[in-house]
Protein backbone atom coordinates (compact mmCIF):
# COMPACT_ATOMS: atom_id res chain seq x y z
CA UNK A 1 0.00 0.00 0.00
CA UNK A 2 1.62 3.41 -1.00
CA UNK A 3 1.52 6.65 1.01
CA UNK A 4 -1.85 8.03 -0.31
CA UNK A 5 -3.43 4.73 0.12
CA UNK A 6 -2.44 5.04 3.32
CA UNK A 7 -3.48 8.20 4.41
CA UNK A 8 -7.01 7.73 2.66
CA UNK A 9 -7.86 4.46 4.54
CA UNK A 10 -6.39 6.24 8.22
CA UNK A 11 -8.90 9.12 7.78
CA UNK A 12 -12.00 6.76 6.56
CA UNK A 13 -10.98 5.27 9.83
CA UNK A 14 -10.88 8.42 11.89
CA UNK A 15 -14.04 9.12 10.18
CA UNK A 16 -16.10 6.21 11.39
CA UNK A 17 -14.69 6.43 15.26
CA UNK A 18 -15.92 9.81 15.40
CA UNK A 19 -19.00 8.47 13.82
CA UNK A 20 -19.36 6.34 16.85
CA UNK A 21 -18.32 8.46 19.73
CA UNK A 22 -20.97 10.91 18.57
CA UNK A 23 -23.49 8.58 19.10
CA UNK A 24 -22.08 7.93 22.69
CA UNK A 25 -24.66 8.21 25.48
CA UNK A 26 -27.41 9.46 23.32
CA UNK A 27 -30.82 8.32 22.77
CA UNK A 28 -31.32 7.19 19.55
CA UNK A 29 -34.96 7.38 18.36
CA UNK A 30 -35.73 8.62 15.28
CA UNK A 31 -36.00 12.18 15.30
CA UNK A 32 -32.70 12.31 17.39
CA UNK A 33 -31.55 10.19 14.75
CA UNK A 34 -32.49 12.24 11.62
CA UNK A 35 -32.55 15.86 13.19
CA UNK A 36 -30.41 15.70 16.21
CA UNK A 37 -33.44 16.58 18.63
CA UNK A 38 -33.36 20.11 16.85
CA UNK A 39 -30.81 21.28 19.55
CA UNK A 40 -27.89 22.39 17.21
CA UNK A 41 -26.97 26.34 17.65
CA UNK A 42 -25.64 28.58 14.37
CA UNK A 43 -22.51 26.87 14.44
CA UNK A 44 -23.26 23.35 14.19
CA UNK A 45 -25.95 24.71 11.79
CA UNK A 46 -23.73 26.41 9.54
CA UNK A 47 -21.26 23.87 9.59
CA UNK A 48 -24.10 21.51 8.55
CA UNK A 49 -25.56 23.54 5.98
CA UNK A 50 -22.03 24.10 4.54
CA UNK A 51 -20.80 20.84 4.62
CA UNK A 52 -24.03 20.15 2.21
CA UNK A 53 -23.31 22.30 0.00
CA UNK A 54 -19.01 21.58 -0.46
CA UNK A 55 -19.33 18.32 -1.71
CA UNK A 56 -17.50 16.19 -3.86
CA UNK A 57 -19.85 18.06 -6.69
CA UNK A 58 -17.69 21.17 -6.05
CA UNK A 59 -14.35 19.37 -5.27
CA UNK A 60 -13.98 17.55 -8.64
CA UNK A 61 -17.15 18.66 -10.49
CA UNK A 62 -16.23 22.21 -9.93
CA UNK A 63 -12.71 22.14 -10.82
CA UNK A 64 -13.35 19.57 -13.58
CA UNK A 65 -16.28 21.64 -15.41
CA UNK A 66 -13.79 24.66 -15.30
CA UNK A 67 -11.43 22.25 -16.97
CA UNK A 68 -13.78 20.90 -19.46
CA UNK A 69 -16.21 23.64 -20.13
CA UNK A 70 -14.43 26.97 -18.66
CA UNK A 71 -16.48 30.01 -18.42
CA UNK A 72 -19.84 28.21 -17.79
CA UNK A 73 -18.49 26.42 -14.11
CA UNK A 74 -18.78 30.34 -13.13
CA UNK A 75 -22.52 29.71 -12.60
CA UNK A 76 -21.64 27.38 -9.18
CA UNK A 77 -20.10 30.55 -8.26
CA UNK A 78 -23.41 32.24 -8.78
CA UNK A 79 -25.96 30.67 -7.47
CA UNK A 80 -25.38 29.70 -4.38
CA UNK A 81 -25.19 33.77 -2.81
CA UNK A 82 -28.55 34.33 -4.78
CA UNK A 83 -29.86 31.33 -2.69
CA UNK A 84 -28.83 32.77 0.63
CA UNK A 85 -30.52 36.07 -0.19
CA UNK A 86 -33.64 33.76 -0.58
CA UNK A 87 -33.19 31.77 2.68
CA UNK A 88 -33.28 35.11 4.99
CA UNK A 89 -36.70 35.00 4.25
CA UNK A 90 -37.36 31.71 3.15
CA UNK A 91 -36.21 29.41 5.89
CA UNK A 92 -37.10 30.51 9.15
CA UNK A 93 -41.07 30.62 8.43
CA UNK A 94 -40.05 26.73 7.82
CA UNK A 95 -38.20 26.30 10.35
CA UNK A 96 -41.14 27.88 12.82
CA UNK A 97 -43.51 25.62 10.89
CA UNK A 98 -41.60 22.51 11.60
CA UNK A 99 -41.29 23.35 14.93
CA UNK A 100 -45.15 23.84 15.91
CA UNK A 101 -45.77 20.66 13.99
CA UNK A 102 -42.64 18.48 15.05
CA UNK A 103 -42.01 17.51 11.78
CA UNK A 104 -39.11 15.11 10.98
CA UNK A 105 -38.76 15.10 6.88
CA UNK A 106 -39.36 17.27 4.33
CA UNK A 107 -42.88 15.86 2.90
CA UNK A 108 -44.18 16.28 6.58
CA UNK A 109 -44.08 19.70 5.55
CA UNK A 110 -46.48 19.43 2.44
CA UNK A 111 -48.59 16.80 4.45
CA UNK A 112 -49.46 19.08 6.73
CA UNK A 113 -49.70 22.46 4.84
CA UNK A 114 -51.65 21.12 2.20
CA UNK A 115 -53.52 18.60 4.49
CA UNK A 116 -52.82 15.83 2.04
CA UNK A 117 -50.67 12.63 2.96
CA UNK A 118 -51.06 12.23 -1.17
CA UNK A 119 -48.87 15.01 -1.53
CA UNK A 120 -46.15 13.67 1.19
CA UNK A 121 -45.75 10.80 -1.15
CA UNK A 122 -45.40 12.55 -3.94
CA UNK A 123 -42.46 15.08 -2.25
CA UNK A 124 -41.11 11.83 -1.08
CA UNK A 125 -41.07 10.02 -4.35
CA UNK A 126 -39.58 13.46 -6.06
CA UNK A 127 -37.14 14.02 -3.05
CA UNK A 128 -35.18 10.14 -3.44
CA UNK A 129 -35.75 10.48 -7.45
CA UNK A 130 -33.55 13.27 -7.23
CA UNK A 131 -31.24 11.86 -4.34
CA UNK A 132 -30.77 9.15 -6.40
CA UNK A 133 -28.35 11.15 -8.86
CA UNK A 134 -26.86 13.29 -6.43
CA UNK A 135 -25.91 10.00 -4.33
CA UNK A 136 -24.58 8.54 -7.34
CA UNK A 137 -22.10 11.32 -7.95
CA UNK A 138 -20.68 11.37 -4.39
CA UNK A 139 -20.07 7.61 -4.69
CA UNK A 140 -18.22 8.31 -8.30
CA UNK A 141 -16.46 10.89 -6.72
CA UNK A 142 -15.46 8.25 -3.64
CA UNK A 143 -14.67 5.83 -6.65
CA UNK A 144 -12.30 8.52 -8.82
CA UNK A 145 -10.35 9.42 -5.26
CA UNK A 146 -9.41 5.90 -4.11
CA UNK A 147 -8.91 5.35 -7.88
CA UNK A 148 -6.41 7.77 -8.09
CA UNK A 149 -4.50 7.42 -4.99
CA UNK A 150 -4.30 3.77 -4.98
CA UNK A 151 -2.42 4.84 -8.76
CA UNK A 152 -4.32 2.26 -10.44
CA UNK A 153 -3.82 -0.66 -8.38
CA UNK A 154 -7.57 -0.84 -7.24
CA UNK A 155 -9.92 -0.49 -10.00
CA UNK A 156 -12.39 2.21 -10.24
CA UNK A 157 -15.57 -0.18 -9.87
CA UNK A 158 -14.08 -1.72 -6.74
CA UNK A 159 -13.08 1.81 -5.55
CA UNK A 160 -16.52 2.68 -5.55
CA UNK A 161 -17.84 -0.30 -3.65
CA UNK A 162 -15.28 0.24 -1.34
CA UNK A 163 -16.63 3.97 -1.29
CA UNK A 164 -20.41 2.89 -0.83
CA UNK A 165 -19.68 0.50 1.69
CA UNK A 166 -17.50 3.09 3.90
CA UNK A 167 -20.57 5.72 3.82
CA UNK A 168 -23.26 2.52 4.18
CA UNK A 169 -21.48 1.83 7.59
CA UNK A 170 -20.81 5.28 8.66
CA UNK A 171 -24.59 6.22 8.51
CA UNK A 172 -25.44 3.11 10.09
CA UNK A 173 -23.59 4.04 12.90
CA UNK A 174 -23.94 7.48 13.65
CA UNK A 175 -27.23 9.35 11.95
CA UNK A 176 -26.96 12.79 11.72
CA UNK A 177 -24.67 13.45 14.86
CA UNK A 178 -21.49 11.84 13.16
CA UNK A 179 -22.12 13.84 9.96
CA UNK A 180 -22.45 17.09 12.36
CA UNK A 181 -18.59 16.26 14.13
CA UNK A 182 -17.28 15.13 10.82
CA UNK A 183 -18.56 17.86 9.18
CA UNK A 184 -16.67 20.27 10.92
CA UNK A 185 -13.25 18.37 10.40
CA UNK A 186 -13.50 18.03 6.52
CA UNK A 187 -14.59 21.91 6.53
CA UNK A 188 -11.29 22.67 7.95
CA UNK A 189 -9.50 20.16 6.02
CA UNK A 190 -10.68 21.11 2.49
CA UNK A 191 -10.44 24.87 3.23
CA UNK A 192 -6.77 24.35 3.46
CA UNK A 193 -6.52 22.02 0.86
CA UNK A 194 -7.93 24.02 -1.74
CA UNK A 195 -6.89 27.34 -0.75
CA UNK A 196 -3.53 25.95 -0.95
CA UNK A 197 -3.93 24.52 -4.50
CA UNK A 198 -5.79 27.29 -6.00
CA UNK A 199 -2.71 29.29 -5.12
CA UNK A 200 0.00 27.04 -5.22
CA UNK A 201 -0.73 25.36 -8.55
CA UNK A 202 -1.21 28.65 -10.78
CA UNK A 203 1.87 30.26 -9.10
CA UNK A 204 3.90 27.21 -9.87
CA UNK A 205 3.22 26.89 -13.37
CA UNK A 206 2.04 29.95 -14.91
CA UNK A 207 3.76 32.57 -12.13
CA UNK A 208 0.24 33.82 -11.27
CA UNK A 209 -3.44 34.33 -12.23
CA UNK A 210 -3.12 36.71 -14.65
CA UNK A 211 -0.33 35.26 -16.64
CA UNK A 212 -2.26 31.78 -16.28
CA UNK A 213 -5.80 33.21 -18.10
CA UNK A 214 -3.54 35.05 -20.36
CA UNK A 215 -2.33 32.08 -21.31
CA UNK A 216 -5.34 29.82 -21.57
CA UNK A 217 -7.11 33.20 -23.64
CA UNK A 218 -4.45 32.80 -25.84
CA UNK A 219 -4.71 29.04 -26.44
CA UNK A 220 -8.56 28.73 -26.18
CA UNK A 221 -9.83 32.00 -27.08
CA UNK A 222 -13.79 32.10 -26.34
CA UNK A 223 -12.89 29.79 -22.95
CA UNK A 224 -13.17 32.43 -20.91
CA UNK A 225 -16.37 33.68 -21.33
CA UNK A 226 -19.87 32.49 -21.93
CA UNK A 227 -20.02 30.87 -25.47
CA UNK A 228 -22.72 32.36 -27.95
CA UNK A 229 -24.36 29.02 -28.35
CA UNK A 230 -24.78 25.84 -25.98
CA UNK A 231 -23.78 27.34 -22.69
CA UNK A 232 -24.90 30.54 -23.24
CA UNK A 233 -25.65 33.62 -21.66
CA UNK A 234 -29.36 32.35 -21.70
CA UNK A 235 -28.43 28.83 -20.21
CA UNK A 236 -26.03 31.04 -17.41
CA UNK A 237 -29.41 32.79 -16.34
CA UNK A 238 -32.16 29.58 -16.40
CA UNK A 239 -29.72 27.32 -14.61
CA UNK A 240 -28.40 30.19 -11.75
CA UNK A 241 -32.59 30.68 -11.52
CA UNK A 242 -33.20 27.47 -11.21
CA UNK A 243 -30.51 25.87 -8.88
CA UNK A 244 -30.89 28.94 -6.59
CA UNK A 245 -34.56 28.24 -6.32
CA UNK A 246 -34.34 24.94 -5.73
CA UNK A 247 -30.96 25.43 -3.49
CA UNK A 248 -33.47 24.26 -0.38
CA UNK A 249 -35.86 22.28 -1.58
CA UNK A 250 -33.82 19.09 -1.73
CA UNK A 251 -34.80 16.96 1.12
CA UNK A 252 -31.54 16.44 3.22
CA UNK A 253 -30.90 20.40 2.99
CA UNK A 254 -34.71 20.81 4.14
CA UNK A 255 -34.20 18.17 6.67
CA UNK A 256 -30.90 19.76 7.92
CA UNK A 257 -32.90 23.04 8.90
CA UNK A 258 -34.92 21.33 11.24
CA UNK A 259 -32.05 20.39 13.27
CA UNK A 260 -31.57 24.39 14.34
CA UNK A 261 -32.32 25.34 17.95
CA UNK A 262 -33.05 28.93 16.86
CA UNK A 263 -34.56 30.89 13.52
CA UNK A 264 -31.95 33.70 14.08
CA UNK A 265 -29.60 31.47 12.87
CA UNK A 266 -30.72 30.99 9.51
CA UNK A 267 -30.57 35.19 9.22
CA UNK A 268 -27.23 35.51 10.55
CA UNK A 269 -25.82 32.19 8.49
CA UNK A 270 -27.28 34.37 5.17
CA UNK A 271 -24.84 37.19 5.15
CA UNK A 272 -21.88 34.68 6.38
CA UNK A 273 -22.08 31.74 3.54
CA UNK A 274 -22.45 33.83 0.53
CA UNK A 275 -18.54 34.33 1.37
CA UNK A 276 -17.56 31.06 2.23
CA UNK A 277 -18.70 30.70 -1.61
CA UNK A 278 -15.53 31.89 -2.17
CA UNK A 279 -13.57 28.70 -1.37
CA UNK A 280 -15.15 27.38 -4.91
CA UNK A 281 -12.75 30.38 -7.07
CA UNK A 282 -9.95 28.52 -5.73
CA UNK A 283 -11.43 25.19 -7.01
CA UNK A 284 -11.48 26.97 -9.92
CA UNK A 285 -8.04 27.55 -10.19
CA UNK A 286 -7.20 24.00 -9.78
CA UNK A 287 -9.04 23.18 -12.76
CA UNK A 288 -7.84 25.86 -15.09
CA UNK A 289 -4.43 25.36 -13.92
CA UNK A 290 -4.70 21.83 -15.51
CA UNK A 291 -5.89 22.80 -18.43
CA UNK A 292 -2.32 23.23 -20.10
CA UNK A 293 -1.00 21.06 -17.90
CA UNK A 294 -2.88 17.60 -18.48
CA UNK A 295 -4.40 18.45 -21.59
CA UNK A 296 -6.87 15.97 -23.10
CA UNK A 297 -8.95 14.65 -20.47
CA UNK A 298 -12.54 14.33 -22.05
CA UNK A 299 -16.37 13.62 -21.15
CA UNK A 300 -16.66 12.51 -18.02
CA UNK A 301 -12.68 11.85 -17.45
CA UNK A 302 -12.90 15.72 -16.95
CA UNK A 303 -14.18 15.02 -13.31
CA UNK A 304 -10.35 13.49 -12.89
CA UNK A 305 -8.26 16.88 -13.74
CA UNK A 306 -7.82 18.12 -9.43
CA UNK A 307 -6.59 14.27 -9.19
CA UNK A 308 -4.04 13.97 -12.12
CA UNK A 309 -2.61 17.10 -11.81
CA UNK A 310 -1.95 16.92 -8.23
CA UNK A 311 -0.41 13.57 -9.19
CA UNK A 312 1.67 15.12 -11.77
CA UNK A 313 2.79 17.97 -9.15
CA UNK A 314 3.26 16.31 -5.23
CA UNK A 315 4.43 13.13 -3.34
CA UNK A 316 2.30 10.32 -2.87
CA UNK A 317 1.75 11.16 0.61
CA UNK A 318 0.75 14.65 -0.03
CA UNK A 319 -1.71 13.23 -2.60
CA UNK A 320 -3.01 11.27 0.12
CA UNK A 321 -4.09 14.12 2.37
CA UNK A 322 -5.95 15.77 -1.32
CA UNK A 323 -7.65 12.54 -1.47
CA UNK A 324 -8.37 12.65 2.05
CA UNK A 325 -10.01 15.70 1.84
CA UNK A 326 -12.02 14.82 -1.09
CA UNK A 327 -13.16 11.74 0.55
CA UNK A 328 -14.71 13.67 3.85
CA UNK A 329 -16.33 16.07 0.83
CA UNK A 330 -18.09 12.67 -0.28
CA UNK A 331 -18.84 11.26 2.92
CA UNK A 332 -20.73 14.05 4.74
CA UNK A 333 -22.80 14.59 1.94
CA UNK A 334 -23.01 11.58 1.17
CA UNK A 335 -23.86 9.94 4.47
CA UNK A 336 -26.71 12.98 4.56
CA UNK A 337 -28.30 11.64 1.90
CA UNK A 338 -28.42 8.50 2.19
CA UNK A 339 -29.81 8.71 5.33
CA UNK A 340 -32.85 11.50 4.31
CA UNK A 341 -33.47 8.75 1.62
CA UNK A 342 -34.14 6.13 3.55
CA UNK A 343 -36.15 8.47 6.28
CA UNK A 344 -38.23 9.42 3.45
CA UNK A 345 -39.16 6.12 2.05
CA UNK A 346 -39.58 4.21 5.91
CA UNK A 347 -41.27 7.46 7.21
CA UNK A 348 -43.62 8.83 4.34
CA UNK A 349 -44.02 6.16 2.17
CA UNK A 350 -44.47 3.15 4.57
CA UNK A 351 -46.17 5.07 7.30
CA UNK A 352 -48.60 6.35 4.83
CA UNK A 353 -49.73 2.85 3.90
CA UNK A 354 -49.82 1.52 7.25
CA UNK A 355 -50.57 4.51 10.01
CA UNK A 356 -51.09 2.01 12.62
CA UNK A 357 -46.68 1.14 12.55
CA UNK A 358 -44.71 2.85 15.36
CA UNK A 359 -41.88 4.96 15.23
CA UNK A 360 -39.30 2.13 16.87
CA UNK A 361 -40.52 0.16 13.64
CA UNK A 362 -39.87 3.51 11.48
CA UNK A 363 -36.43 3.85 13.20
CA UNK A 364 -35.35 0.03 12.04
CA UNK A 365 -36.97 0.41 8.87
CA UNK A 366 -35.12 3.36 7.86
CA UNK A 367 -31.17 2.20 9.31
CA UNK A 368 -32.90 -1.09 7.02
CA UNK A 369 -33.09 0.33 3.86
CA UNK A 370 -29.91 2.50 4.06
CA UNK A 371 -27.81 -0.48 2.41
CA UNK A 372 -30.44 -1.72 -0.21
CA UNK A 373 -30.67 2.46 -1.77
CA UNK A 374 -26.92 2.56 -1.24
CA UNK A 375 -26.45 -0.81 -3.61
CA UNK A 376 -29.69 0.76 -5.78
CA UNK A 377 -26.95 3.97 -5.93
CA UNK A 378 -24.00 1.64 -6.58
CA UNK A 379 -25.37 0.21 -9.38
CA UNK A 380 -26.03 3.09 -11.07
CA UNK A 381 -23.02 4.77 -10.52
CA UNK A 382 -21.02 1.63 -12.31
CA UNK A 383 -23.30 2.59 -15.36
CA UNK A 384 -22.02 6.09 -15.24
CA UNK A 385 -21.43 8.30 -18.50
CA UNK A 386 -22.20 11.44 -17.01
CA UNK A 387 -20.55 14.00 -15.49
CA UNK A 388 -20.62 15.15 -12.01
CA UNK A 389 -22.05 18.38 -12.51
CA UNK A 390 -24.44 17.13 -14.98
CA UNK A 391 -25.91 14.65 -12.31
CA UNK A 392 -25.95 17.43 -10.33
CA UNK A 393 -28.12 19.37 -12.62
CA UNK A 394 -30.22 16.48 -13.14
CA UNK A 395 -31.45 16.55 -9.32
CA UNK A 396 -32.19 20.27 -9.43
CA UNK A 397 -34.42 19.90 -12.48
CA UNK A 398 -36.22 17.68 -10.36
CA UNK A 399 -36.27 19.11 -6.56
CA UNK A 400 -37.13 22.70 -8.08
CA UNK A 401 -40.28 21.17 -9.11
CA UNK A 402 -41.42 21.51 -5.35
CA UNK A 403 -40.61 25.40 -5.40
CA UNK A 404 -43.48 26.87 -6.25
CA UNK A 405 -46.36 24.95 -4.07
CA UNK A 406 -44.06 25.50 -1.12
CA UNK A 407 -43.70 29.38 -1.86
CA UNK A 408 -47.72 29.42 -2.06
CA UNK A 409 -47.76 27.30 1.44
CA UNK A 410 -46.11 30.20 2.93
CA UNK A 411 -48.25 32.92 1.97
CA UNK A 412 -51.21 33.86 4.75
CA UNK A 413 -53.35 32.82 2.27
CA UNK A 414 -52.34 30.23 0.21
CA UNK A 415 -53.70 30.67 -3.27
CA UNK A 416 -52.61 27.38 -4.37
CA UNK A 417 -54.92 24.17 -3.75
CA UNK A 418 -53.81 20.18 -2.99
CA UNK A 419 -54.72 19.23 -6.36
CA UNK A 420 -52.98 22.17 -7.89
CA UNK A 421 -49.94 21.46 -6.03
CA UNK A 422 -49.89 17.95 -7.28
CA UNK A 423 -50.65 18.21 -10.69
CA UNK A 424 -48.05 21.32 -11.07
CA UNK A 425 -45.44 19.16 -9.37
CA UNK A 426 -46.39 16.17 -11.71
CA UNK A 427 -46.50 17.88 -14.96
CA UNK A 428 -42.61 19.83 -13.87
CA UNK A 429 -41.26 16.44 -12.62
CA UNK A 430 -42.76 14.52 -15.85
CA UNK A 431 -41.27 17.28 -17.95
CA UNK A 432 -37.48 17.00 -16.86
CA UNK A 433 -37.91 13.37 -16.59
CA UNK A 434 -39.08 12.49 -20.25
CA UNK A 435 -35.91 15.12 -21.18
CA UNK A 436 -33.44 13.31 -19.20
CA UNK A 437 -34.34 10.00 -20.25
CA UNK A 438 -34.42 10.83 -24.32
CA UNK A 439 -31.65 12.78 -23.97
CA UNK A 440 -32.93 15.73 -25.85
CA UNK A 441 -33.30 19.57 -24.70
CA UNK A 442 -35.42 22.20 -25.61
CA UNK A 443 -34.09 22.60 -28.99
CA UNK A 444 -34.15 19.28 -29.95
CA UNK A 445 -38.42 19.66 -28.77
CA UNK A 446 -39.02 23.29 -30.52
CA UNK A 447 -36.92 23.66 -32.92
CA UNK A 448 -38.46 26.62 -34.65
CA UNK A 449 -38.04 28.70 -31.04
CA UNK A 450 -35.44 31.70 -31.92
CA UNK A 451 -32.12 31.30 -31.45
CA UNK A 452 -31.36 32.44 -27.34
CA UNK A 453 -34.50 30.22 -26.07
CA UNK A 454 -33.39 27.00 -27.06
CA UNK A 455 -30.88 27.33 -24.54
CA UNK A 456 -33.07 27.51 -21.69
CA UNK A 457 -32.47 24.85 -19.03
CA UNK A 458 -35.11 22.14 -19.50
CA UNK A 459 -35.68 22.11 -15.31
CA UNK A 460 -36.72 26.27 -15.95
CA UNK A 461 -38.99 25.27 -19.03
CA UNK A 462 -40.37 22.47 -16.48
CA UNK A 463 -40.64 25.06 -14.08
CA UNK A 464 -42.69 27.52 -15.75
CA UNK A 465 -44.89 24.56 -16.84
CA UNK A 466 -45.34 23.62 -13.29
CA UNK A 467 -46.37 27.00 -12.28
CA UNK A 468 -48.66 27.42 -15.18
CA UNK A 469 -50.69 24.06 -14.46
CA UNK A 470 -50.69 24.74 -10.20
CA UNK A 471 -52.24 27.90 -11.24
CA UNK A 472 -55.11 26.52 -14.04
CA UNK A 473 -55.92 23.70 -11.43
CA UNK A 474 -55.87 25.48 -7.94
CA UNK A 475 -58.44 28.35 -9.92
CA UNK A 476 -60.38 25.05 -11.17
CA UNK A 477 -60.62 23.87 -7.63
CA UNK A 478 -60.31 26.50 -5.11
CA UNK A 479 -64.14 27.72 -4.53
CA UNK A 480 -64.54 23.96 -3.41
CA UNK A 481 -61.69 24.07 -1.21
CA UNK A 482 -62.71 26.64 0.29
CA UNK A 483 -65.79 25.30 0.83
CA UNK A 484 -64.40 22.84 2.39
CA UNK A 485 -62.47 24.60 4.69
CA UNK A 486 -65.31 26.75 5.64
CA UNK A 487 -67.99 23.99 6.26
CA UNK A 488 -64.94 22.71 9.00
CA UNK B 1 -36.27 48.05 8.15
CA UNK B 2 -38.45 49.37 6.03
CA UNK B 3 -36.55 50.15 2.30
CA UNK B 4 -33.53 48.60 3.48
CA UNK B 5 -35.09 45.08 2.73
CA UNK B 6 -35.27 45.93 -1.32
CA UNK B 7 -31.41 45.94 -1.00
CA UNK B 8 -31.87 42.41 -1.49
CA UNK B 9 -32.99 42.70 -5.05
CA UNK B 10 -29.58 43.78 -6.09
CA UNK B 11 -27.80 40.32 -6.40
CA UNK B 12 -30.28 39.18 -8.40
CA UNK B 13 -29.94 42.39 -11.18
CA UNK B 14 -26.19 42.19 -10.41
CA UNK B 15 -25.74 38.87 -11.48
CA UNK B 16 -28.79 37.59 -13.62
CA UNK B 17 -28.42 41.64 -15.76
CA UNK B 18 -25.08 42.34 -15.40
CA UNK B 19 -23.21 39.16 -16.53
CA UNK B 20 -24.80 38.94 -19.92
CA UNK B 21 -23.65 42.53 -20.28
CA UNK B 22 -20.16 41.90 -18.70
CA UNK B 23 -19.14 38.85 -20.61
CA UNK B 24 -15.72 39.30 -21.54
CA UNK B 25 -11.74 38.56 -20.83
CA UNK B 26 -10.37 42.08 -20.91
CA UNK B 27 -9.49 43.67 -18.59
CA UNK B 28 -7.71 41.28 -16.55
CA UNK B 29 -9.26 42.71 -12.97
CA UNK B 30 -6.65 41.52 -10.05
CA UNK B 31 -5.49 38.97 -12.76
CA UNK B 32 -9.11 37.33 -13.15
CA UNK B 33 -10.90 37.80 -16.39
CA UNK B 34 -13.75 40.50 -16.05
CA UNK B 35 -16.30 38.30 -15.92
CA UNK B 36 -15.40 36.01 -13.26
CA UNK B 37 -14.32 39.10 -11.48
CA UNK B 38 -17.79 41.06 -11.47
CA UNK B 39 -19.22 37.39 -10.05
CA UNK B 40 -16.74 37.44 -7.37
CA UNK B 41 -17.48 41.45 -6.50
CA UNK B 42 -20.67 40.05 -6.29
CA UNK B 43 -20.33 37.19 -4.02
CA UNK B 44 -18.84 39.97 -1.22
CA UNK B 45 -21.25 42.53 -1.89
CA UNK B 46 -23.60 40.09 -1.22
CA UNK B 47 -22.69 39.60 2.06
CA UNK B 48 -22.07 43.20 2.92
CA UNK B 49 -25.93 43.55 1.64
CA UNK B 50 -27.32 40.97 3.87
CA UNK B 51 -25.25 42.40 6.63
CA UNK B 52 -26.55 45.63 6.97
CA UNK B 53 -30.30 43.83 6.63
CA UNK B 54 -29.52 41.68 9.18
CA UNK B 55 -28.57 44.79 11.39
CA UNK B 56 -31.63 46.56 10.56
CA UNK B 57 -33.94 43.99 10.68
CA UNK B 58 -35.92 44.57 14.12
CA UNK B 59 -36.62 40.39 14.64
CA UNK B 60 -32.87 40.19 15.46
CA UNK B 61 -32.10 42.83 18.11
CA UNK B 62 -33.32 40.53 21.27
CA UNK B 63 -31.40 38.24 22.74
CA UNK B 64 -32.82 35.35 21.12
CA UNK B 65 -30.68 32.42 23.57
CA UNK B 66 -32.41 33.43 26.39
CA UNK B 67 -36.10 33.63 24.74
CA UNK B 68 -38.20 30.46 25.68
Amino acid sequence: MNAALAIIVLTIVAALLLGLRARHGKDMNLEQWTVGGRGFGTVLVFVLMAGEIYTTFTFLGGSGFAYGHGAPAFYILSYGCLAYVLSYWLLPPIWRYARQHRLIAQPDFFARKYDSPALGVLVAVVGIVALVPYLVLQLKGLGIIVDAAAYGTISPTLAIWIGAVVVTTYVMVSGVHGSAWTAVVKDILILAVVLFLGIYLPIRYYGGYGAMFTAIQAAKPGFLVLPPQGESLTWFDSTVLLTALGFFMWPHTFGSLYTAKEERAFRRNAALLPLYQLILLFVFFVGFAAILKVPGLKGPDIDLSLLRLSIATFDPWFVGVIGAAGVLTALVPGSMILMTSATLLANTIVRTVHPQITDVTVSNLAKGLVPVIALVSVLFTVRGGSTIVALLLMGYAFVTQLFPSLLASLLPRNPVTREGAFAGICVGVATVAATSLAHTGIATLLPGLPGPLRDLNIGIVALALNVLVTGIVSALTYRRTALARHAR
Amino acid sequence: MGLIKYLAALPFIGILVGVPLLNRVEPLVLGLPLVLAWIVLWIILTAVIMAIIYFADPANRDAPESRP
